[in-house]
C-alpha cells in the first residue's frame, strides 16, 4: 500500500495500536497574493495515529502545526496538498470534494481555539449541536435527543433546559463544551483540537481536559492535541510529535520525550519552561526566533538556533529516522560516522 | 514603600445595567526594586489595578500614593514626574508600537516628551546605549518595527519603558503573545533589568508559573477582591486559601510522572 520512498519505519513509534491515520509525506503549499507563488509552509510530513491514541503536536508559530492538522480534514481551500492521508483505509487526499464533506463531523471531527467566532449567536445550543446529523437526514427528534445526550455527557448540567439557550448565556468552559459536543454528536473515530484550552482560565482548561481525557478513553476515540503548552502535553498525551519550520523533528512517548529528550529543539524547550512546582535562577532561553516560513534556513533548519551544531547542520537537512523508540531528526543521532548522504 | 495602594475600588459602567464593581476595597503596597506579580482568571480585575496604577482610570474609592504624589488628584509638574517614573510595558508588542516610527523614534520618544535628553545626538546615544542593554543591536535604530519578531519588539518595547529611568515597570502580560521559545529571553531580561536597575515590576499575568519564577511577592485577585497576598515561599509552598490552592493546583505540570500525580490527587479531591 504504501508508496516506495525510503523513509524510515513509523512501527518503531506507535507498536501496540492499530493506526488509524497514517500521514505520509504530506506538504502544504500556501499562495501568496494572486502572483501564482506560493510558500510550503508543511514540508513533508509523516506520522501514524492509532486506534484511540492521543498525540499531541506541538510547534510554534509558523512552525505548520495547525496547517498539518487542518490539511488531514482539507479545511483550506487555498492550500495545495501532496502525499498521502490514509484514514482507516482511503487515501482522503484523494476523495471529492463531496465524499470528504461526508467524512467530516463522522469521522473526522475538529474542535478550535476560540469557541464564541465558532458558535453561531442567533442560533440555540441544542439546534447547533443537532445540526451535524440534521445535515445527515436525521429526524428532528432524534437528532435533539442525541445532542441531548451528547452534552449530557460532556456535564453540562440541566442540559434539557439548556438546549433552548443561546452562546451568550454560557460561559467560556460551557460553550467549549458545547463545541466539544458538535464535534462529539457524530461519533468520530478522530478529535482533531487545535489549541482547545489555549483561551481558558486554567481551572477551566482543566475541567476541559479532564473531560477529553474520560471521553477519549470511554469512546476509544483518537485525539490529535494541538498545542505549544507544555504542561498540557504532559498531563494529556500519551505521545507528542515536535513541529520546526514545517518538519517533525521529534516523535516519541510522552515519558521518554520529556525523561530524555533527544532534539536540541526539544531539550531547548523542556528547559524554557518556568515550573510551577521548581524553583530555577535563571531560565534556560533558546536564542533567536523561529524562522518565518519564507526565510527559513538551509540544512538543519533549527542550526542558527542550536547549541549543538557542527560542521553539517547547515549544509545537510536531517531526516527524521528512529532512536530508540522515538523519531529524531537531528545529525548528532543519525549515525554520521556512516555516509547517510543517499538516505 | 515606594507607591501604596488603600482599599480603592473601581465600577465599570454596564448600561442598562447597573454599573458592575471590578474591584472591592483592594489594598496593597510596592516596595522600591521588588517584583510584585499579580494573578488571578480573566474577569479578577488583575489589569483594572494596573490600569489604576498607571493612573490610567480613577477609581472611585480609596487612595493611590506614589512617592509623596496623590495619583488620582496629581496635576502639572507632580503628574509629569509620576508619568515618567511609571512605566509600562503591554502585552502585544504588534499592537503597541507604532509601525511608522523607526526604533529610534519609537524607544527615543519618551526623551522627547520629558526633555531629558536636550539634543538630537544626545538622543541618539542614550537610545543606543538602552539598545544595547536589552540585547537590540544599535545598527537597527533606523530601521522599522514590521522586520522584527514578536520577542524583538517586545526588547523594543522594554527598552521604550527603560529609557526614561523609570521606578517602577507595570508589564501586563508581557509573553503571552510571544512563543514559548522566546518567552524566557524576555522573562530573563526583566529579571536582569530589575537587579541591574533596582526597579521595581508589577507583572500582571495569568500564568503562575511565570510569576513564580519572576516575582518575589505574590497577590492573588478574584472577582476584584484579593484573596490572599504574600511572599513566594508563602504562595507556593504553603497558600492558605482555598481559592489559591485550586489555582495553583490546576496549573500543568511540563512532566509527565508529576503532571499525573498532580492530576490524579486533585481529581480524588474533588471526588471527596
Amino acid at each position: 500500500m504504501r508508496t516506495v520512498h525510503p523513509m524510515p519505519d513509523q512501527s518503531t513509534v506507535t507498536p501496540l495500536r492499530p493506526p488509524l491515520v497514517t500521514v505520509d509525506k504530506l506538504t502544504v503549499d500556501m499562495p501568496l497574493g494572486r502572483s501564482g507563488a506560493s510558500v510550503r509552509i508543511v514540508d513533508g510530513v509523516d506520522f501514524s495515529i492509532g486506534v484511540g491514541e492521543r498525540v499531541a503536536l506541538v510547534g510554534e508559530s509558523g512552525s505548520g502545526k495547525s496547517l498539518t492538522a487542518r490539511a488531514l480534514m482539507r479545511l483550506d481551500r487555498l492550500a495545495r496538498l501532496s502525499g498521502r492521508v490514509d484514514f482507516d483505509g482511503t487515501d482522503l487526499l484523494k476523495l471529492s470534494d463531496r465524499d470528504m464533506g461526508r467524512l467530516r463531523g463522522s469521522s473526522i471531527a475538529m474542535v478550535f481555539q476560540d469557541p464564541m467566532s465558532f458558535l453561531d449567536p442567533l442560533m440555540t445550543i441544542g439546534d447547533q449541536v443537532a445540526e451535524t446529523l440534521r445535515i445527515r437526514g436525521i429526524g428532528k427528534a432524534e437528532a435533539r435527543k442525541r445532542a441531548l445526550a451528547v452534552l449530557d455527557e460532556l456535564g453540562v448540567d440541566r442540559a434539557a433546559q439548556r438546549l433552548d439557550a443561546y452562546p451568550h448565556e454560557f460561559s467560556g468552559g460551557m460553550r467549549q463544551r458545547v463545541v466539544l459536543a458538535m464535534a462529539l454528536v457524530g461519533e468520530p473515530r478522530l478529535l482533531i483540537a487545535d489549541e482547545p484550552t489555549t483561551a481558558l482560565d486554567v481551572r477551566v482548561q482543566d475541567q476541559v481536559l479532564d473531560l477529553l481525557d474520560d471521553v477519549s478513553t470511554r469512546r476509544g476515540l483518537a485525539v490529535l492535541f494541538i498545542t505549544h503548552d507544555l504542561g498540557v502535553v504532559a498531563g494529556f498525551a500519551e505521545r507528542v510529535m515536535v513541529m520546526y519550520s514545517g518538519r517533525i523533528v521529534e516523535d516519541g512517548e510522552v515519558a521518554s520525550v520529556f525523561a530524555k529528550p533527544s532534539h536540541p529543539y526539544t531539550q531547548g524547550l523542556i528547559k524554557a519552561v518556568p515550573r510551577i512546582d521548581q524553583d530555577l535562577n535563571t531560565l534556560y532561553a533558546i536564542p533567536g526566533a523561529p524562522p518565518p516560513p519564507l526565510a527559513r534556513p538551509g540544512g538543519c533548519p533549527f542550526h542558527p538556533r542550536c547549541d549543538q551544531r557542527f560542521e553539517r547542520c547547515d549544509k545537510d537537512l536531517p531526516m527524521l529516522l528512529p532512536v530508540g523508540l522515538s523519531r529524531v531528526a537531528c545529525h548528532l543521532h543519525d549515525g554520521h560516522q556512516h555516509d547517510r548522504k543517499g538516505a | 514603600m515606594l507607591m501604596s495602594i488603600d482599599s480603592i475600588s473601581k465600577s465599570y459602567n454596564a448600561f442598562p445595567n447597573p454599573p458592575a464593581k471590578v474591584l472591592h476595597d483592594v489594598t496593597l503596597n510596592i516596595d522600591a526594586g521588588e517584583a510584585i506579580g499579580l494573578v488571578g482568571e480573566s474577569g479578577s480585575g488583575k489589569s483594572t489595578i494596573a490600569k489604576c496604577m498607571l493612573a490610567l482610570i480613577k477609581p472611585e474609592d480609596g487612595a493611590i500614593t506614589y512617592d509623596g504624589i496623590d495619583v488620582i488628584h496629581a496635576k502639572g509638574e507632580e503628574l509629569r514626574r509620576f508619568r515618567r517614573e511609571v512605566q509600562m510595558v503591554f502585552q502585544d508588542p504588534y499592537g503597541s508600537l507604532n509601525p511608522r516610527m523607526t526604533v529610534e523614534e519609537l524607544i527615543g520618544e519618551g526623551l522627547l516628551i520629558h526633555k531629558l535628553e536636550p539634543t538630537a545626538a544626545a538622543r541618539r546615544k542614550r537610545v543606543a546605549e538602552i539598545m544595547d542593554m536589552v540585547g537590540l543591536n544599535p545598527n537597527d535604530m533606523d530601521r522599522y518595527t514590521r522586520s522584527f519578531s514578536g520577542g524583538q519588539r517586545q526588547r523594543i518595547a522594554i527598552a521604550r519603558a527603560l529609557v526614561i529611568r523609570p521606578r517602577i515597570l507595570v508589564c501586563d502580560e508581557p509573553v503571552a503573545a510571544l512563543d514559548v521559545s522566546v518567552q524566557a529571553q524576555v522573562i530573563n531580561l526583566l529579571q536582569d533589568m530589575q537587579k541591574k536597575l533596582n526597579l521595581a515590576i508589577v507583572f500582571v499575568a495569568h500564568d503562575l508559573a511565570v510569576v513564580r519564577h519572576l516575582c518575589e511577592k505574590i497577590v492573588v485577585l478574584h472577582k476584584g477582591k484579593v484573596v490572599e497576598q504574600g511572599s513566594r515561599d508563602e504562595i507556593f509552598g504553603n497558600p492558605r486559601m482555598p481559592y489559591t490552592q485550586s489555582l495553583l493546583a490546576a496549573v500543568p505540570v511540563p512532566d509527565p510522572v508529576a503532571g499525573r500525580a498532580r492530576r490524579a490527587a486533585r481529581r480524588l479531591e474533588t471526588a471527596n
